[in-house]
């Protein structure tokens, strides 16, 4: 029996990646990392900044997304998300640039606790792949 | 009867023209394609975000206490109409039939006894809005610089539109917009994002429990400000296609009549020749009969 199940990420512009031979995806899920394998129950939940982990036939892909929601039913697997890459195709200076970003950001302090949580989390996972 | 010089430079100016709405008419057309595209690609997002919430809304355990922007303020007395159109002319009705649709609607506020307030996405829209209703347009948003419609730009425009609902500033939002059907139809809509309306012929599709983490609640308060975005973005992604599609069928429009036009003052040129060339005969005749 097959253990694969179908793959979609769509972003706003576009459908950005579409596989249907997954076989395990871990997601920055808001309560923590979640792995989802095939017959995992319906589920909803968002994403915090961190690294999508898609695994096929092909190996492990890694993507870093900032933020989204995912839905899982009847073994299709979708992620919608607003800012997502590859991190293979990431560039330097990029994270540099959105690291700038995010720590001028997170030195406001009318920023609300959960806006200073996401924001710290993305810095966080800037540097890991930096 | 204007004289030949004159006729010849006309014709001259006419066929100018025409290159200049023929070659506005191809470059709408290169880009209508690319906007339908991109409205294409768009779809999935906006639907399963649409189906997402749907799914969650009907979740919702406590109604009394759901979040705001899912079930508005209570009241119905503030509305906050933002009027999307394009920032260049030349695109025959789209921004009249917007406008129109627009007023019609403020009309019908104000016969209510509603108060209004306009947000101009756009800056065709804010000059055709700003003599009769400048007063009330509390700001003017265009993305002249920005090339292609992107979600960078919707995501500001819902910013704004949140925060003017946090402040409490105003009860019910309606967007409009030019929904794309084809080249020559586009039609104008007047959509509320808030509070969101969830259509109940989609409710057929619920069939699954779904498991929520966190729980519906807190997800929905997340969600909901992306869904406006993504709702602002596809009014733009229909606007932009709408756009280039009413630019390219105006331009048709304005080649073809030059066309007739050229015709027609050819015809004229030819006969204000001719007219010149049989008095020449004329003369010469009557001159060598004379002798």
């Amino acid at each position: 029996m097959s253990e694969e199940f179908k793959l979609e990420v769509v972003n706003p512009e576009k459908s950005f990646l579409s596989k249907d031979d997954v076989t395990e995806v871990v997601v920055p899920a808001f309560e923590g990392e979640m792995g989802i394998l095939k017959d995992h129950i319906s589920i909803i939940s968002f994403l915090k900044p961190g690294i999508i982990k898609i695994y096929s036939k092909l190996g492990e892909e890694k993507y870093y997304v900032e933020d989204g929601i995912i839905e899982f039913k009847n073994n299709n697997l979708s992620i919608l998300t607003s800012t997502i890459f590859n991190i293979k195709d990431i560039e330097k200076n990029k994270i540099d640039e959105m690291l700038r970003v995010a720590e001028e950001e997170t030195a406001k302090d009318n920023i609300s606790d959960q806006a200073k949580y996401l924001i710290d989390q993305k810095i966080e996972v800037l540097r890991t792949i930096n | 009867m204007a004289s030949l010089d004159d006729l010849k430079k006309r014709i001259a100016s006419v066929k100018s023209t025409q290159k200049i709405t023929k070659a506005m008419k191809m470059v709408a057309a290169a880009k209508l394609k690319r906007a339908q595209d991109s409205a294409e690609k768009g779809r999935p997002y906006s639907e399963k975000m649409n189906n997402i919430i749907l799914n969650l809304s009907e979740g919702i355990s406590d109604k009394e206490n759901a979040p705001k922007l899912l079930s508005g303020t209570g009241k119905n007395q503030i509305h906050l109409c933002v009027v999307m159109t394009s920032d260049r002319g030349l695109c025959g009705g789209f921004n009249s039939n917007i406008i129109k649709k627009a007023k019609s609607y403020f009309s019908r506020l104000s016969s209510e006894g509603k108060e209004l307030k306009i947000i101009t996405v756009g800056s065709k829209g804010n000059d055709q809005l700003k003599r009769v209703f400048g007063d009330k347009i509390i700001e003017n948003i265009s993305f002249k610089n920005s090339k292609n419609a992107n979600f960078f730009d919707a995501e500001k425009v819902s910013k704004i539109i949140i925060e003017k609902f946090q402040k409490e500033e105003f009860d019910i939002c309606t967007i409009f917009f030019n929904q794309f059907k084809n080249v020559i139809t586009q039609i104008p809509q007047a959509q509320q994002i808030i509070p969101l309306k969830t259509d109940i012929d989609d409710k057929e599709k619920l069939e699954d429990n779904y498991e929520f983490e966190p729980d519906e609640d807190e997800i929905l308060t997340n969600l909901l400000p992306k869904n406006i975005s993504t709702q602002i973005f596809k009014a733009m992604l229909e606007n932009s296609a709408s756009e280039q599609g009413a630019r390219m069928s105006a331009m048709d429009n304005a080649t073809r009549n030059a066309g007739e036009m050229v015709d027609k003052l050819t015809i004229e040129y030819n006969r204000s020749r001719q007219a010149a060339i049989t008095k020449e005969l004329i003369e010469i005749i009557s001159g060598a009969e004379s002798l």
